[in-house]
């Protein structure tokens, strides 16, 4: 049994299943609720099969058609790709849990297959070891993402999916002109060859300033962040919950896995650059959110400035490998955990109060009590107060610092732990007081409470389990910590 | 304003002399992936290059773009309905002619360019988009589906292309072969049945876009 | 400088133009037609330069990848032709509001 189980291609059935998923449930709406739910859970079971394996047999490696790179398509999972497929997975459970309580049936029906199909185009993303399957994916998933976006209508909605939908094409493009001019000069495009094969030259600087700006564009580090805010505050809440904790983060693994294969060697200042501009996002972000009257808005300005803690390791990899390596693994998933029960806690409130002035918040601790946990527990986690994920990311990474004599970018990061604390805060202040305008509750799911605990809980919980994440993440030395890979 | 406007243009032109550079300096003489393309043609189960490669060598990509598709109409659907767009004028006698000659043709052009995609420049996009504008003829004349055709038998022909790639995709994984690895012997066969069905599929999906909305839907304003 | 080069160029100029375009034009049909015409720009670089060989067959792999390019192209196109067409009926223009930029 246990033979089989390990020689079942569990990478690939996290591609075929959300696929297939998917079409079930445009073919078959009546039941579409369970066929959602039953493909989140298999999706969850596939991404802990695939931790299994990697952890007893190393790398995952599937060569599509049997050909092989550079004429096939090669899948390639190392300790990287499966962080990034449990951390989809576990949010993209909640997250379909948590539709089935928010979304009325007539939604809920073209929620599913749009839905799977985008978490079956995000674990492709995370498989792929070929630049232009990558362009192909990260279009899978820009497109799904904004008709999501638009999903329940509503002018703010509406043009927030309008913005972004041109914001994310043009950013494709970008990339896409970069893959081509790289396959033009040495021959192909599987991530691994070309890592053997470039060599500094103005073909390399083009493509890696085309495909870095397009993905920065995406991820929306600052100042490139002007479509984030709209598109994830006028969004559904499960789907603002998908685009903050996971779509951004598809971008910005595509940006670490060239900068480790290809541009870590030749870039230059570019990581000082990437630096500058993740502690802008930090500021910017931080002390807009602070500004904001409105929940949702508030966390998608929190997205912003935690987009840019990501940003914060790469100046700081060259002199401390594995440690600031491990910060950025443990600040994207914990963000992405923390950030989508915010979300959701955020729609519960709105559900309940018909609105999300942070103001006009009234007496939500005695009411929700479980919401405004789920609050307070994902808030710990993006303050970065222990113990939580967001702690332990934001401690190595102020480690890595140190050791450099970084001491601008530690006071960044403690300055923007500072501003978290106080946007936190904001919300939270108000969820105990009475407001001005009293309103009835109207009642919330529990389900739709139960799953912004779940996620806030396992965004905590993942600060105690430092060894095992650590141990999984460095199965096929996906940061070049032991000589050359991947 | 107007000095915005310089600054912007002054960008662009050094983003393009920039990029101009960049494709000038690569080499005069390359052949990218021709000749492992040429080596393995014998086992791909068509003659001609471009389709071994989209079917057979890089399906995958083929296998998501069918998905890609799919999922614009999804979005569409999605959206409830767009504005009807009101035609200035009834469709007059010449359109009406032109609809019931060209339709047919269109056709049989489709089913010719999926033919000959094995073995000379053709395939199923070609053939998918000359059945979609076939498609589009048909409703400028006015033509809708028909109700009974518009429920579970539209959606099951907007989902059998990807559906039939990813069952054929998936055929090889029980023996122990990798996803898409077809048998070189069925190739050919194989390739020609995820085309047909995708040549519809895609024919279908491109005029469902153009009509914007499910036609189930209740009240599509 | 032999004519794929030529081509390569004039598809860089496709994607610059267009992406000039993008910028200043505010109803959204001419941005998602400069996306367009930067999505040419890309899909011309990609294959005039497969035609580098000399006497030689062109490379194959670029052909395809533009192919799939396109059919990309199209469905990105169609959803946000389609968008747009809701924006305008929600706002009464078919541009976005300009004041939400921070």
């Amino acid at each position: 049994m246990q033979a089989i189980l390990s020689e079942l291609p569990w990478g690939l059935f996290l591609i075929l299943i959300p696929l297939i998923g998917g079409i079930a449930c445009f073919l078959l709406p009546v039941v579409a609720r369970r066929l959602g739910l039953l493909t989140a859970s298999l999706v969850l079971s596939a991404a802990v099969g695939l931790g299994w394996q990697l952890s007893s047999r190393g790398v995952y490696h599937h060569a599509v058609g049997g050909w092989g790179a550079p004429l096939g398509i090669d899948l390639y999972a190392d300790g990287l790709s499966l962080l990034m497929l449990v951390m989809t997975a576990l949010v993209g459970f909640g997250v379909s849990l948590y539709a089935t309580g928010y979304f009325k049936p007539g939604h809920l029906v073209r929620f599913w297959p749009l839905w799977l199909l985008l978490l079956g185009a995000l674990n492709a993303l995370f498989l792929s070891a070929d630049l232009f399957n990558l362009y192909v994916t990260l279009e899978l998933v820009g497109l799904s993402a904004v008709a999501l976006t638009a999903l329940q209508g509503g002018r703010d909605a509406l043009t927030g999916a309008m913005r972004y939908l041109l914001a994310t094409l043009l950013g494709s493009l970008a990339y896409l002109l970069g893959v081509a001019l790289l396959y033009h000069g040495f021959g192909t495009v599987d991530l691994v060859l070309l890592s053997e094969r470039v060599v500094p030259s103005p073909v390399v600087w083009a493509a890696l300033g085309l495909m870095s700006a397009g993905l920065i564009l995406k991820t929306a580090l600052f100042p490139l962040h002007f479509w984030l805010p709209p598109a994830h505050a006028s969004a559904p809440a499960p789907v603002s919950a998908v685009l903050s904790a996971l779509v951004v983060k598809a971008s910005f693994y595509i940006l670490l896995r060239l900068w480790l294969a290809i541009f870590s060697d030749i870039s230059g200042d570019v990581a000082g650059l990437f630096g500058l501009l993740g502690a802008g996002a930090v500021l910017w972000g931080s002390l807009q959110a602070l500004r904001q009257t409105r929940v949702k808005l508030l966390v998608a300005y929190s997205t912003v400035a935690q987009i840019g803690y990501l940003f914060l390791v790469y100046p700081l990899a060259p002199g401390m490998g594995i440690t600031a390596w491990s910060a950025m693994a443990y600040l994207l998933i914990s963000h992405a955990l923390a950030k989508a029960a915010m979300f959701m806690a955020a729609g519960n409130l709105m559900q309940f109060g018909g609105h999300d002035r942070i103001a006009d918040l009234d007496r939500v601790v005695q009411r929700l009590p479980l919401t405004a946990g789920a609050f307070a527990l994902a808030g710990v986690s993006i303050m970065g107060l222990p113990p939580s994920g967001g702690f332990n990311g934001k401690w190595l990474l102020l480690q890595a610092a140190l050791a450099q004599g970084r001491w601008d970018l530690v006071g960044v990061i403690f300055l923007g732990g500072v501003l978290a604390a106080g946007y936190v805060f904001k919300v939270l202040g108000n969820t105990f007081t009475q407001a001005p305008r009293t309103h009835e509750p109207i009642s919330v799911p529990a389900r739709m409470q139960w799953a912004a605990v779940l996620l806030a809980a396992g965004a905590i919980l993942i600060g105690f389990l430092s060894s095992p994440l650590m141990a999984l993440l460095e199965v096929g030395d996906p940061f070049n910590i032991n000589g050359k890979g991947p | 304003m107007a000095g915005y406007a310089w600054l912007l243009r002054l960008l662009l032109l050094l983003l393009a002399v920039g990029l101009g550079y960049a494709v000038l300096s690569l080499p005069d003489q390359a052949q990218g992936l021709q000749p492992d393309v040429l080596g393995k043609m014998d086992q791909s189960g068509v003659t001609h290059p471009v389709t071994a490669v989209l079917l057979n060598f890089r399906g995958y990509d083929t296998l998501l773009e069918m998905a890609v598709l799919l999922l614009a109409l999804l979005g569409i659907w999605s959206l409830g309905g767009l504005p009807e767009a009101r035609p200035e004028s009834e469709p007059g006698p010449v359109l009406g002619t032109l609809t019931q000659v060209l339709v047919p043709v269109l056709i049989v052009v489709a089913g010719y360019l999926l033919w000959t995609g094995a073995h000379a420049p053709g395939g199923a996009f070609q053939a998918g988009a000359v059945l979609g504008a076939a498609g589009v003829l048909l409703q400028l004349t006015g033509w809708r589906l028909p109700r009974r055709a518009a429920g579970h038998p539209l959606r099951i022909t907007l989902v059998a292309g990807v559906a039939v790639f990813l069952i054929v995709a998936a055929l090889p994984l029980p023996g122990g072969r990798q996803l898409l690895e077809y048998d070189p012997n069925y190739a050919g066969v194989l390739i020609l049945v995820v085309e047909a069905f995708a040549t519809v599929s895609i024919g279908v999906t491109l005029a469902a876009l153009f009509f914007g909305a499910d036609p189930t839907d209740k009240a599509p304003k | 400088m032999s004519v794929p080069f030529l081509y390569a160029l004039v598809g860089i100029g496709l994607f610059c133009l267009g992406f000039h375009g993008l910028i200043v034009y505010d109803h959204l049909l001419r941005k998602i037609l400069a996306i367009n015409i930067m999505g040419s720009g890309v899909f011309l670089v990609l294959v005039a330069l497969a035609k580098r060989g000399g006497e030689a067959a062109p490379d194959p792999v670029p052909h395809a990848m533009v192919i799939t390019g396109i059919v990309v192209a199209v469905s990105a196109t169609a959803l946000a032709l389609g968008l747009m067409l809701k924006v305008q009926a929600a706002t009464g223009h078919a541009v976005l509001p300009g004041k939400s930029r921070d």
